[in-house]
């Protein structure tokens, strides 16, 4: 082969290289914009001020909201951040300030097979722990199983940040004679305290769409819930017992709820972007 | 420093009530006012100190006294325990979850590593200023250097205030940054930060400074306001300080150190080590025929 002919076919080669992993590329957002599309088409036109404000109407009458699978969702999140904020946060003190690196080592790999195992199992764990002694689906459980989801995400991305902090820092705060927890309070949780919550942030978006675990502990509910101990309706749930009804008005709200959790889950991630945007700016 | 300013750090108030019980009735707790401190009495003695860093031995054998109220230079080639051996002036190398030691070390004749002495309580007393400036980014310059007051239970306006400006004003940073305290300590220059690591150190009034190559990443100028800031700090404090340059330690010291792989080859005031120092091994490092 020339020369000549052997840049040639190089160029092919090259060129086919890049197409090929382009379209890669938008196959992967693909799916994105695909879901954007059909839930503003099939929902929007459900999204109305009824559908934030009332509650679900009986079967055969048209009309009605979600309000009370909003407010559910929102309480069921709060839930879980009382419970999976503070073991995560100090879990992920623990694994980077103090410790030895063998238990650390374990650790880590448990919270990590822990954010593997399937939310279905978790549901089935909490469901034995909590809802069968309690006698009853409750809206204690749900936060629970959410919390539960939570602790290990926030515990890894809570680690990785504070191990971002470079050690002069902490150096320097215990040089002054500061004790360690003070250093660790003040100095480096400060420091990386964007980062924390940020990794809180994530893990709330991961779990505000979890459906199967609160099929175990939460249940649904038609109605406004008063108590932690009755079952409570959450925006996932409230779309799969629509979605799968044989009813068109449920289903069209099924789509509406999709969309309105699909937008709550993006402001999320958009104040995360926002949060980290400077980050790395010095 | 103008007269005016330096007149102002003369007549700081007392500096150190002792944070240790003291087992010494000469013990010079207000190095501040000049009266009674015996120029004799080493601030700190170290005495056969071994440090190992799980078996790797990395200091041998150290014994030495650092002169109060004067500069003490630590030379040698990188890797031969300098650092290490300031740190253990301040128990800071116990970080090191794997460090162990031996021999003792007496500041103002009270032993640091006695078993009811907490590390934190000799810190405050030791300060350490380190290579690299870490200002803390979170914070202001004015917090910068209060910090070490506020976390260890200072909240009194007017106390910090004061200290503030005393500890810039020591720092030779006070005219710099007198109008923009609030602003992030990140903002200022690289030896600006480092003066500003120095007015933090001094804001807890320790009895000791010592400064791991405090200037070795500073420009020529920053480099020369760091020693002359030394020079004036000796007035009142005891310094020890780690420096590659040896330029920089015949000028600022009054004692040199010399380390070589764990040992300490030499020990003795800084124009006889620089001129005729009793060891052939000295002799070659300071020429730099080799390390």
């Amino acid at each position: 082969m020339s020369t000549r002919a052997h840049h040639t076919w190089r160029k092919c080669k090259n060129a086919l290289m890049q197409t090929v992993t382009f379209c890669c590329a938008l196959l992967v957002i693909a799916p994105l914009l695909l879901i954007f599309y059909t839930l503003l088409k099939s929902g929007i036109g459900s999204v109305n001020w009824d559908f934030f404000t009332k509650l679900p109407k009986p079967v055969g009458e048209s009309g009605g909201g979600m309000a009370n699978a909003i407010v559910g969702t929102f309480i069921l999140l709060g839930l879980a951040s009382m419970v999976g904020v503070p073991a995560g946060v100090c879990g992920g003190i623990y694994l980077s300030e103090y410790g030895s690196s063998r238990l650390n080592g374990w650790i880590r790999f448990g919270a990590d097979v822990l954010n593997g195992v399937p939310s279905i199992i978790w549901g089935m764990v909490v469901y034995a722990l909590v809802v069968l002694p309690m006698k009853g689906f409750s809206t204690l459980a749900g936060g629970i199983v959410l919390g539960l989801i939570m602790i290990p995400l926030i515990m890894r991305t809570t680690e990785e940040v504070l191990q971002l902090v470079p050690n002069g820092y902490r150096e320097a705060s215990l040089a002054l004679g500061i004790a360690q927890w003070r250093t660790i309070t003040q100095i480096v949780i400060r420091t990386a305290l964007k980062g924390i919550v940020t990794g809180i942030l994530l893990a709330l978006a991961r779990v505000a769409g979890e459906t199967a675990p609160l099929l175990f502990t939460a249940f649904g509910n038609r109605f406004w819930t008063h108590h932690l101990s009755d079952p409570i309706a959450a925006l996932p749930l409230q779309i799969f017992s629509y979605a799968i009804s044989p009813y068109e008005d449920w289903r069209r709200q099924a789509w509406a709820g999709a969309l309105v959790l699909l937008l709550l889950i993006t402001t999320i991630n958009v104040s995360v972007r926002v949060l980290t945007r400077d980050r790395f700016r010095k | 420093m103008t007269p005016d300013q330096e007149k102002q750090s003369r007549t700081m108030p007392p500096a150190n009530p002792p944070r240790i019980a003291p087992p010494r009735p000469e013990q010079p707790a207000q190095p501040a006012t000049a009266a009674p401190v015996h120029q004799d009495m080493p601030a700190i003695c170290v005495d056969h100190l071994n440090v190992y860093f799980g078996s790797n031995h990395v200091l041998k054998n150290v014994s030495l006294n650092i002169r109060a109220r004067a500069v003490t230079a630590i030379i040698g080639p990188s890797g031969c325990g300098k650092s290490t051996f300031l740190r253990a002036l301040n128990r800071m190398h116990e970080l090191i979850p794997e460090a162990r030691m031996d021999g003792t070390i007496r500041l103002f004749g009270q032993e640091i590593y006695a078993p009811d002495v907490e590390p934190v309580i000799v810190r405050r007393r030791v300060g350490m200023v380190f290579q690299k400036s870490n200002p803390f980014p979170t914070m202001s310059i004015a917090d910068n250097v209060t910090v070490g007051l506020r976390l260890n239970g200072i909240r009194k306006h007017g106390v910090l205030a004061e200290r503030m400006e005393q500890s810039l004003r020591m720092a030779a940073l006070w005219d710099e940054v007198k109008d923009r305290l609030r602003a992030p300590a990140i903002s200022l220059s690289g030896g600006q930060q480092q003066r500003l690591c120095i007015a933090r150190a001094l804001a807890v009034q320790p009895e000791v400074l010592l400064m791991d190559e405090p200037a070795s990443a500073l420009d020529p100028l920053a480099t020369s306001k760091i020693e002359s800031l030394i020079l004036e700090l000796k007035k009142d404090y005891t310094i020890v300080i780690v420096t590659h340059n040896m330029q920089q330690a015949a000028r600022v010291s009054e004692d040199t150190a010399f380390f070589y792989i764990g040992e300490l080859v030499e020990f003795g005031p800084t124009a006889k080590i620089f001129t005729s120092p009793s060891q052939k091994r000295t002799e070659d490092y300071v020429t730099g025929r080799f390390g």
